[in-house]
């Protein structure tokens, strides 16, 4: 049933990348328990924009959990209380009437703050560019059952495929790892018959351009399973280890004549 | 150029080498983890020989020192010294990508399943460190023993846990060892890639049983001698 809360927001709130940011504290009065947590916000925007004020800068899309845009760590868990639930399907029916709750940004540093909780995920998109790819001559279509998947790869390549790029296991990382993303990317290829020509290539130069852009490493804790939206697994992170062991140990360099005979 | 041959050169290109990369030093933590969690294992098991009395335990010090004409003793020193420091240096770089990689942290933060282990690998590594040095001075240097005689390492064992303070180290030491080995045992299985879920619940129960086993006897040397079990 439908009923109203008072709220507190501390809100981080950033001009920019170069500026300091702070908390700010705002009140969130008569919101609705069916409101998405997204909703809240337009609310209080509102109020703020009234009063002349800069409204708080906030991502968001699709606003159903799959485009993963609404990146913001709420109350010290990215997306908030629920489980598998992303920022926008979250609703205030899961908080109580006068809680203080503390919003911020994803932060780490790969993930530079544009303003207040938006933040640049533009590292997932070099990483994906590094090698989130399969090659595919173009021309006719194949008969759609030319190559044959097992039923229980073709369900782990989408279980992996499910990630969203939301970011939030960078976020929960104590260690701000993008590991659980990196191995999600790599497994939904490297299950498919699609993605074997490229497989060991594609693992070392994901893992090198994620380290290029700085993220931290994994330490097992298991943070990133726990707070991803879309249930990607530590065994997904285990799985791109093997291969990249695999990779490490048998890569060999191009040959100019390659195939030449 | 075909699509394929576009693609197929430059793959593994931009990738810098095994050592410097991420995962590849955390295969080296794995690796040398599993060295030295075999060597905490054969230890343990090496000092079971002080309840059988003076003499079993001084025959068996005395084989180690002796076994393949005396240098088994030296080879298994230089995997070793060559574990703890390839390990030390890939928890201390691994550390120090880490805390760049949040320069600004959170005001609030819930962890949802970090535990106790591994939260504090870095402080239990740091204090086994300073364990090890200990250790070595204590029972194979004999500089900080009160009553040291080269080539009894009965009445070393028995005389060195005889004082209350030095007992009391080595059991908060042993207990920094089990959180370390019980988060280090499963993680080195995750780093080497062997997750499967008809293993996972194994991978688990396994550090734990070792965990409790090796931290278990090694806890019960120093009470056996303040009890006066061992004397």
């Amino acid at each position: 049933m439908e009923k109203h809360l008072n709220l507190t927001l501390q809100v981080w709130r950033q001009k920019d990348a170069m500026s300091e940011g702070e908390f700010v504290e705002y009140q969130a009065k008569h919101i609705s328990t069916e409101m998405s947590f997204l909703e809240m916000l337009d609310v209080v925007n509102e109020e703020i924009i009234r009063k002349g004020e800069d409204p708080i800068a906030f991502d968001h899309d699709c606003r159903e959990g799959i485009c993963g845009m609404c990146s913001m760590v709420i109350n010290g868990r990215p997306h908030g209380p629920k489980e598998r639930t992303t920022t926008c399907q979250l609703h205030m029916r899961s908080f109580d009437d006068g809680d203080t709750i503390t919003i911020e940004p994803w932060r780490a540093k790969p993930f530079p703050v544009i303003r207040d909780l938006i933040v640049d995920r533009g590292a997932f998109d070099r990483i994906i560019a590094s090698g989130g790819f399969i090659s595919v001559p173009t021309g006719a279509p194949q008969d759609a059952n030319a190559l044959p998947v097992s039923k229980q790869n073709s369900d782990l390549a989408m279980d992996a495929a499910a990630c969203i790029g939301c970011g939030a296991c960078v976020a929960a990382c104590p260690n701000a790892s993008a590991m659980l993303f990196l191995s999600a990317k790599v497994s939904h290829l490297g299950y498919l018959p699609q993605g074997q020509p490229e497989r060991y290539g594609r693992v070392r130069n994901m893992v090198s351009q994620m380290d290029a852009e700085a993220f931290g490493t994994c330490t097992n804790h298991g943070e990133c399973e726990a707070a991803c939206p879309k249930g990607i697994t530590l065994e997904t992170i285990a799985r791109m280890n093997r291969d990249y062991i695999k990779a490490s140990l048998t890569y060999r360099p191009e040959i100019a004549s390659g195939g030449a005979g | 150029m075909s699509v394929a041959e576009q693609t197929l050169a430059g793959a593994g290109e931009r990738s810098p080498g095994f050592m410097d990369s991420s995962v590849g030093r955390k295969v080296v933590m794995a690796i040398t983890g599993i060295v030295l969690w075999g060597f905490v294992t054969v230890h343990m098991l090496g000092n079971l020989t002080a309840y059988m009395g003076a003499e079993a335990m001084n025959h068996y010090a005395e084989f180690l020192h002796t076994m393949i004409h005396g240098m088994g003793i030296w080879v298994f020193r230089a995997v070793l010294l060559t574990a703890v420091l390839l390990h030390i240096w890939a928890a201390t770089s691994l550390t120090l990508s880490n805390h760049a990689a949040r320069p600004v942290g959170y005001r609030k933060q819930q962890r949802q399943s970090a535990t106790w282990a591994s939260r504090s690998m870095r402080w239990t590594g740091v204090l086994l460190g300073i364990f090890i040095v200990f250790h070595l001075l204590h029972l194979t240097f004999g500089t900080v023993h009160p009553d040291f005689i080269k080539g009894d390492a009965y009445h070393n064992f028995v005389t060195g846990f005889q004082v209350p303070w030095v007992s009391a180290f080595y059991i908060v030491a042993q207990l920094c060892l089990g959180l370390h080995m019980w988060h280090g045992v499963w993680s080195f299985t995750q780093t080497l890639g062997w997750a499967h879920p008809r293993y996972n619940a194994l991978r688990r129960n396994f550090a734990t049983v070792l965990t409790v086993l090796v931290v278990g006897v090694n806890i019960s040397y120093p009470i056996a001698v303040l009890t006066g079990i061992i004397h």
